[in-house]
């Protein structure tokens, strides 16, 4: 069981999903963005930072790297697929999920301890969650706003395409609250707030328990872990 | 993309051999800052005039901030107050680009704090980004991963319209450049006073972790070795003065306008850090140096002195970003997001792809000679013909003139002890809601909010906790803790005591997580050293400084001093920022700084005296400066140390906050805010042991003190080891909570409080809402 993550240049969170992949119990692949090669991964993670210096456009400049056409093809294929933050600023700009991120309403980066819902449990990465779920990872964004046309946010309610929402506290002016959506096939999930680091005790998110135990993070990873076994 | 060679510059620059053909040329040295016994003195080492090439390079380097002119004599003291069990652990001391000490398991640590607070006035945004950017780099140049970053902040009076301008600014600018180079920002310290309200302070700190064999330094050794220059291209910022320069050499225009202050752009340092890392890791690099201040004349000049040959540059082959540059100009650039590497020529293709791979521009520009000259030539001609430790290292030492400032005794003699104390119970609490809420104790996480803690999954502690920390090994758990004060009320008191007690308060914030303390660094931002007052001032803080540092037997590793910070005439209060570096075994074993668990016992260590002279409660409830700072007896500071460390080795404490500004009063309200869990605190005890009404038993600034909470069951033994080392010790509560929230507020509504028993009680509602009202209220809404 190998998983990717993909290192554009400015990549931040590259090597925490590589270790939040080890502690879910599979392979940590490492793929460079340069190249057209996916190493036979099983599942793939584009993850968080400020690639090319979020210039342009959020994720506009790393959706058109060399491996995003492989990528793209394989998302197509079934490969399941994670964006994490800028991760999915690069899903949005490729066109593998639906809507856009713009900068947050009240116009600065925040970070805060992000309490959602899991509102689709029939993904590649939130099938190890109870519908409904309330959930706390870290969020942490300049340009996390959720914007999509009205037809297309109705379809995306319609169709249960909205994976995740944001719960207490809407922190970016996302509409309907949303803090990710998924693909129709369900292999292609994106979203603003951090699973990779809710993954070990003492240095996720403060929870009622004990400062910094939260790991609700990890169910994502153990998640895509229990799809792939099975379609295997 | 490597070595494109760039169009030449317009007109000719000034020769070495026209500089010998024209010696009478008047020179424009002072408007660079040169005194003129300093200019004859280049003189007299070139044996002719300088060029203006020579000229550009020996006033920027030789200027205050480069050169330490007016503080060397001083800072000797730091290398000179050495135990050799305070160097048994110190791989690099002071004067490379940051010190480096062994953490053990072959890991070491690379710590510097720096100031940018001139910059930052001008344009706040650009400059505290810089200072992130150039502090960063520093860590880099010393073969470390950057990990963490934090800021020391001083600004002006709160409700002052300019202060906002300035926090957006400033605050914006490190969240920006930080966060977009992935370095969590584990702390830090803000604080508000009309004294910096036209000279803000922008100090940014950073710190970095490598194996033993990974240290670089900056040196240009090994004759034929290629000097290589990477990373953004070189542009017109930061070099105001060069114009004037280049006003001289071509007379027939005006000076050109360039910014003074430079630009940042933290996608490219991100690049160069895991450029440069990889280059470390492939062992591509013989020695490095970042460019800062004086950019390729400091890194020149730098690398050239601490080699042991010469070094020859072809100027015009540095890439430009604006063509039209002088020479003069591109000496003296401040362009941000540059390195400078020595590289041996059978491994320049082996580096050229490693910078290419991570589209980093590079030009190769000389090589190391064995003519113990530093030589730059621009289209075939010698502009610069210096031996490079005139320029870097043989610079003026001033002596400068020491003056008591004689208005210190009537500001001692002006005891807080004669100013009206509450009596009464609402009188109490009222005082103490006007503590949390004042801008200095308020919570700050309007701007620690704008700050990931998170990035790198490393950080076991961050704001607000009394220290940061982070894991720097992920198997055994080996980590550091850091942590920084100053207290500028009691350096202008005294600043002597002053320098000591921020000493001791860094000192005692690493401890209470239960790391020890090894090392620490300083930036100690004054006022003009030409006014003889604030040498003194100066004079008795490195003094206090360090010989504290000797007591507690712990090295200074690397600073910063940065002068000349004063509104018109009016010097800053004395401001030396200490940052203290701990050492933990495992950073699951750290202690946090509140309360997470009802029915533990709260005890305080330590006495309390009645220490209110420059104290928050003086300052906020009186608006009082004046008298004497608290005691501190360093040696006792070592106990609690030792004491905390073994409490937490036998994990009998729950947790630990320190007692600084706003006393125990403010201690006891943040250890109830971190988590939600409420106490009941008596303070009668206190006032008879210690012989102290309730108004100096809540807040009094006395130093040695901590309270932790200690879970029922290890009640006895914690209260043995106090006493088997003979530590004040006092049970003063025990927590109770009743539906605990958290800061991510999963619990039920919480109805926890804080009581004082017969003097008031304020529910955790009440606490927060007067805590974090302050600062949204100046500087607009935060989320959540």
């Amino acid at each position: 069981m190998r998983i990717g993550v993909v290192t554009f240049p400015g990549s931040l969170d590259d090597r925490d999903a590589l270790r939040a992949i080890r502690m879910a119990g599979a392979e940590p692949v490492a793929l460079w963005h340069g190249e057209h090669d996916l190493h036979g991964v099983d599942a793939l993670v584009l993850p968080g930072g400020f690639s090319y210096g979020d210039y342009l456009r959020c994720g506009a400049i790393a959706s058109l790297s060399p491996i995003m056409t492989e990528v793209i093809d394989a998302a197509g294929k079934g490969l399941p697929v994670l964006g994490i933050c800028n991760g999915f600023q690069m899903l949005a700009e490729a066109h593998l999920l639906a809507g856009g991120l713009i900068r947050n309403d009240h116009g600065t980066f925040i970070r805060r301890d992000q309490k959602l819902r899991v509102e689709n449990t029939s993904t590649a990465w939130t099938s190890g969650f109870e519908q409904g779920q309330e959930i706390v990872i870290p969020l942490k964004n300049g340009e996390g706003g959720f914007i999509a046309s009205a037809d297309e946010l109705a379809r995306l309610e319609g169709e249960g395409l909205v994976a995740f929402r944001y719960l207490d506290v809407n922190p970016n002016g996302s509409l309907n609250d949303i803090a990710g959506v998924r693909n129709e096939r369900g292999n292609v999930v994106g979203l603003m707030p951090h699973p990779e680091h809710a993954v070990e005790p003492g240095f996720g998110p403060d929870t009622a328990d004990a400062m910094r135990s939260g790991v609700d993070g990890l169910t994502f990873f153990t998640s895509v872990i229990e799809q792939v076994l099975v379609a295997a | 993309m490597t070595a494109v060679s760039t169009p030449p510059s317009r007109g000719v620059a000034d020769t070495v051999s026209n500089a010998s053909a024209t010696p009478e040329r008047e020179q424009p040295y002072a408007a660079l800052g040169l005194k003129e016994d300093e200019y004859l003195r280049i003189r007299e080492i070139l044996g002719r005039r300088p060029t203006s090439g020579e000229l550009a390079m020996y006033s920027v380097m030789w200027s205050e901030h480069c050169s330490y002119k007016s503080s060397k004599i001083y800072l000797r003291q730091f290398g000179q107050k050495v135990t050799p069990a305070m160097k048994k652990n110190l791989m690099v001391g002071m004067g490379e680009n940051a010190g480096v000490v062994d953490v053990g398991e072959g890991w070491a640590v690379t710590f510097k704090v720096e100031s940018h607070n001139h910059p930052s006035y001008i344009e706040p945004f650009q400059g505290a980004a810089t200072g992130v950017g150039g502090i960063v780099r520093d860590i880099i140049s010393m073969g470390a991963r950057p990990v963490a970053v934090m800021d020391q902040l001083r600004f002006g009076a709160i409700d002052s319209a300019d202060t906002a301008r300035v926090v957006h600014g400033v605050v914006g600018g490190i969240s920006f450049y930080g966060n977009c180079l992935g370095l969590p920002n584990i702390g830090g310290e803000t604080y508000f006073d009309p004294i910096y309200q036209g000279n803000p302070l922008v100090n940014a700190l950073s710190v970095g972790v490598l194996r033993h064999e990974d240290l670089h330094l900056a040196n240009a050794s090994g004759l034929g070795n290629k000097v290589v220059l990477f990373g953004a291209r070189t542009g017109g910022d930061g070099i105001g003065g060069a114009s004037i320069l280049a006003s001289d050499t071509f007379s027939a225009g005006g000076p050109t306008k360039r910014p003074a202050v430079q630009v940042g752009d933290p996608f490219a340092e991100k690049v160069l850090i895991e450029c440069c890392l990889e280059l470390f890791r492939d062992k591509l690099v013989e020695g490095i140096q970042d460019l800062g201040a004086a950019g390729i004349s400091c890194a020149t000049s730098e690398l050239a002195s601490n080699g042991d040959g010469g070094m020859f540059i072809e100027l015009e082959k540095v890439l430009l970003r604006d063509p039209t540059l002088t020479a003069e100009e591109i000496l003296m650039s401040e362009s941000q997001e540059r390195m400078m590497a020595v590289v041996k020529p059978e491994l320049l293709d082996a580096f050229l792809a490693v910078t290419a791979k991570w589209d980093v521009e590079t030009s190769v520009l000389g090589e190391v000679t064995d003519t113990g000259r530093l030589i730059i030539n621009w289209h075939g001609e010698e502009i610069v013909n210096v031996e490079p430790r005139t320029v870097a290292v043989d610079g003026p030492v001033y002596e400068r003139p020491v003056a008591y400032p004689t208005w210190i005794d009537a500001l001692q003699e002006d005891s807080a002890s004669t100013l009206a104390r509450p009596t009464t119970g609402d009188e109490l609490r009222e005082q103490f809601l006007a503590l949390l809420g004042s801008a200095n104790l308020a919570d700050k996480s309007w701007i620690t909010n704008q700050y990931d803690y998170f990035v790198g999954g490393n950080t076991a502690l961050a704001f607000p906790d009394d220290s940061g920390m982070i894991r720097v090994d992920e198997e055994s758990g080996l980590g550091f803790a850091i942590a920084t004060d100053a207290n500028g009320r009691y350096c202008q008191l005294d600043p002597k005591q002053g320098a000591r007690l921020a000493l001791a308060e860094a000192y005692r914030n690493v401890a209470v997580t239960g790391a020890v303390p090894m090392a620490v660094t300083d930036c100690l931002n004054f006022g003009s050293p030409e006014n003889p007052e604030v040498m003194w001032q100066f004079s008795q803080a490195v003094e206090g400084l360090s010989d504290g540092c000797l007591e507690l037997e712990i090295p200074v590793t690397g600073g910063n001093v940065s002068f000349y910070n004063q509104t018109g005439a009016t010097p800053i209060f004395p401001t030396p920022v200490v940052g203290v570096l701990g050492v933990i075994d495992d950073v699951a074993r750290r202690i946090p700084s509140g309360w997470q668990d009802e029915g533990n016992n709260i005890y305080l260590l330590g006495v309390t005296r009645e220490e209110l002279d420059g104290s928050a409660w003086a300052g906020t409830v009186h608006g009082h400066l004046g008298g004497r700072p608290p005691a501190v007896d360093l040696e006792r500071e070592k106990q609690l140390a030792a004491l905390l460390r073994a409490g937490s080795l036998e994990g009998l404490i729950a947790s630990a906050h320190d007692l600084a500004d706003g006393g125990l009063a403010q201690a006891l309200a943040e250890s109830v805010m971190r988590f939600g869990v409420g106490a009941r605190v008596w303070i009668t005890e206190i006032m008879e042991r210690d012989g102290v009404d309730a108004a100096t038993a809540l807040f009094s600034e006395s130093t040695g003190r901590v309270i932790v909470s200690v879970p029922r069951e290890d009640d006895v033994k914690f209260r043995g080891l106090c006493e088997g080392r003979g530590y004040p010790v006092l049970r003063i509560g025990v927590t109770d909570a009743s539906g605990v929230g958290g800061e991510s507020g999963t619990g039920a509504a919480n109805r926890s409080v804080l009581e004082v028993q017969d003097e008031f009680t304020v529910g955790l509602e009440e606490l927060r809402a007067t805590h974090r009202s302050t600062l949204p209220e100046h500087f607009g809404h935060v989320v959540g």
